[in-house]
């Protein structure tokens, strides 16, 4: 780790939040930067501080105005975002199968095609990744992971669809993303997968932290079938791999 | 155990505490009422903590009968005309219900939600900490969706403590005001100009997800895309055609267009109730001045228990009513209209 970090910048979210910006691009070193100053607020309490949301390249630090302000606040979290990032002790690597293509991915061909690839190639691509959750966010379990393949980035589609199926595996731009309910997108959809990220009265009700590692392999229509009742039943599907 | 039953609600209509809170880093909203002021001053009137879950009534009508028991309610939030078999009920004062009366609410009159707080509160299984209703993410109890006609709400017998009226401070209606931010940079000094200079208005195509503003159109500096980040309840987002949304409590944990400005959180219930049309203007202030406002706020919400008295004379309640012209006969007002129940689109955009 270098031995200087760069200042955040303190951006002024209404009277009740800061963002904490590392950098103004996606970036994986701002992101560890962000998931860094995140454990920090969650090992150490701070005043005032009410809550902490992560993104790719920022920390939204939620807060009490009755009881810390702007200036104060600040100057703490740029204090403490200029220690050194610590080490991972433990990170979770889950294994998350996806039926890809068909009904189940309906943009599988075209992206092959504006990509200049069998559907076959773009599969092997994408279960080739090894991702991070870089942030969750948007509605319940939106998990967007970072580390997609270049052979893999394209611009999002011009017209975002209104409604897409739970459990979607799609691509846009530099990202891919596990979508647990169904909602609007604009992104490319590879696939679906069973595992659901948000669900009420299981333990744990959401699955990925961020953080996290990822990765995908392929499964077949029936084997999605039979895990998507067994996940429908509690059961988590995603397989949680040894470090 | 008594129950509130409903037989008729307009859309919009749902049960809201103060909010579902620690679990933004999931993506789950925190929802809770619009108007946070109304909501404790509903439930101090009913002898409730000040965010505990009553019913939010959208613009329309509603109905509400006391069954298994007398009910004890009280109405605050957006007047509207309210009686009880033809005794006119005041907003901001408590009321029974004997078993097998009806409460009956017309149109908000100048808002947009009145908030209807049970004595003893609404039983219900409260989800990280919140009764608060997120349909989307199927979260809210007793119903995990708006209210309909049908409905029934379990709660206690009331305590038979004297009905009490509360004396609020009259309303601000001056400018509803901002900090500037967080990515005021993307937009230049006219475009920033042009919000704080111009008459805007709640577009009716708004939800508890967002108001969208109809007024001029804002220009990015270098397009509507950014890496998408944290919002916070009244962001200002302005996504590609120009038109600002103000992010409302039941909207995406992250969003991916610029934000100009934040509303103060001391203004966000009055801006809440803006009804659709009223034009409307904002007005920048500091971080000291909204850190103030803030903390006035919460002394406000505080004190509220101070501010409550008891009704004496009905009678002469209903007199001083009739003379303000707001105890009318009140009408059932619970046609669907115009207000949207569907979300719009620019504040799904997933990224």
């Amino acid at each position: 780790m270098a031995a200087t970090l760069s200042p955040p910048r303190l951006l002024p979210s209404g009277d009740s939040a800061i963002t904490v910006e590392f950098s103004h691009d996606i970036d994986d070193a701002a992101n560890a930067r962000v998931l860094a100053l995140d454990r920090t607020l969650a090992s150490q309490s701070v005043t005032g501080v009410t809550e902490t949301v992560p993104t790719y390249r920022s920390l939204l630090v939620h807060y009490d105005p009755v009881l810390t302000d702007f200036d104060a606040l600040g100057e703490k979290l740029a204090a403490l975002a200029q220690l050194p990032v610590p080490p991972v002790t433990k990170t979770r690597r889950w294994r998350i199968p996806v039926v890809y293509g068909g009904e189940f991915g309906i943009d599988l061909e075209d992206v092959a095609k504006t990509l200049e690839a069998t559907p076959d190639d773009i599969v092997a691509r994408h279960v080739a990744g090894d991702y991070r959750v870089a942030m969750i966010g948007f509605t319940p379990g939106w998990s967007y992971l970072s580390g997609l393949s270049q052979s893999l980035q394209m611009p999002r589609r011009q017209n975002p669809r209104l409604l897409t199926p739970a459990g979607t595996i799609s691509i846009g731009g530099v990202q891919t993303g596990v979508q647990c309910l169904a909602g609007p997108s604009g992104w490319h959809l590879l696939g679906r997968t069973a595992v659901r990220t948000y669900q009420l009265r299981r333990d744990p009700i959401f699955l990925l932290e961020p953080g996290d590692c990822v990765t995908f392999s392929a499964v077949d229509a029936k084997t999605y079938a039979e895990q998507d009742r067994a996940a429908g039943a509690g059961e988590i599907v995603a397989e949680l791999m040894a470090a | 155990m008594s129950k509130l039953v409903i037989p008729a609600i307009g859309p919009a209509s749902s049960v809201q505490d103060g909010g579902r809170h620690g679990a933004q880093r999931y993506g789950l909203t925190p929802s809770g009422a619009m108007d946070r002021l109304a909501l404790a001053t509903a439930n101090t009137l009913a002898g409730n903590p000040p965010f505990a879950a009553a019913i939010e009534i959208g613009p329309f009508g509603a109905a509400f009968t006391a069954r298994e028991g007398a009910v004890r309610v009280a109405l605050a939030g957006a007047p509207r005309n309210a009686d009880i078999a033809g005794r006119a009920v005041a907003s901001d004062t408590s009321v029974t219900l004997a078993d097998g009366e009806t409460l009956t609410l017309g149109f908000a009159r100048g808002g947009c939600f009145s908030y209807l707080a049970i004595e003893g509160a609404i039983a219900g299984e409260p989800m990280f900490g919140s009764l608060s209703v997120n349909a989307r993410a199927g979260l809210g109890s007793p119903y995990p969706r708006p209210l309909q006609a049908g409905d029934e709400l379990q709660t206690r017998q009331p305590s038979g403590a004297t009905e009490r009226r509360i004396d609020l401070p009259s309303p601000d209606d001056g400018p509803i005001r901002v900090v500037m931010g967080p990515q005021d940079d993307e937009f230049d000094d006219a475009t920033k100009n042009l919000l704080l200079d111009s008459e805007w208005k709640v577009s009716a195509s708004s939800d508890r997800m967002g108001y969208r503003l109809e007024g001029p159109v804002a220009k990015h500096l270098y397009g509507h895309n950014i890496v998408s980040d944290g919002t916070v309840n009244g962001s200002i987002q302005v996504p590609g055609n120009g038109q600002p949304i103000v992010l409302m409590p039941d909207r995406g944990t992250t969003g991916g267009y610029p934000k100009i400005a934040t509303v103060i959180s001391a203004d966000l219930g009055r801006f809440a109730q803006l009804p659709p049309g009223r034009g409307f203007r904002f007005k920048a202030v500091s971080m000291a001045e909204a850190q103030a406002e803030a903390r006035k706020f919460a002394e406000m919400l505080r004190t509220l228990p101070d501010r409550i008295g008891a009704i004496e004379s009905f009678d002469l309640n209903i007199a001083a009513l009739q003379d303000a012209n707001v105890a009318g006969a009140a009408v059932s007002a619970v046609d669907a209209g115009t207000w949207q129940t569907a979300s719009p689109a620019d504040t799904l955009a997933p990224d």
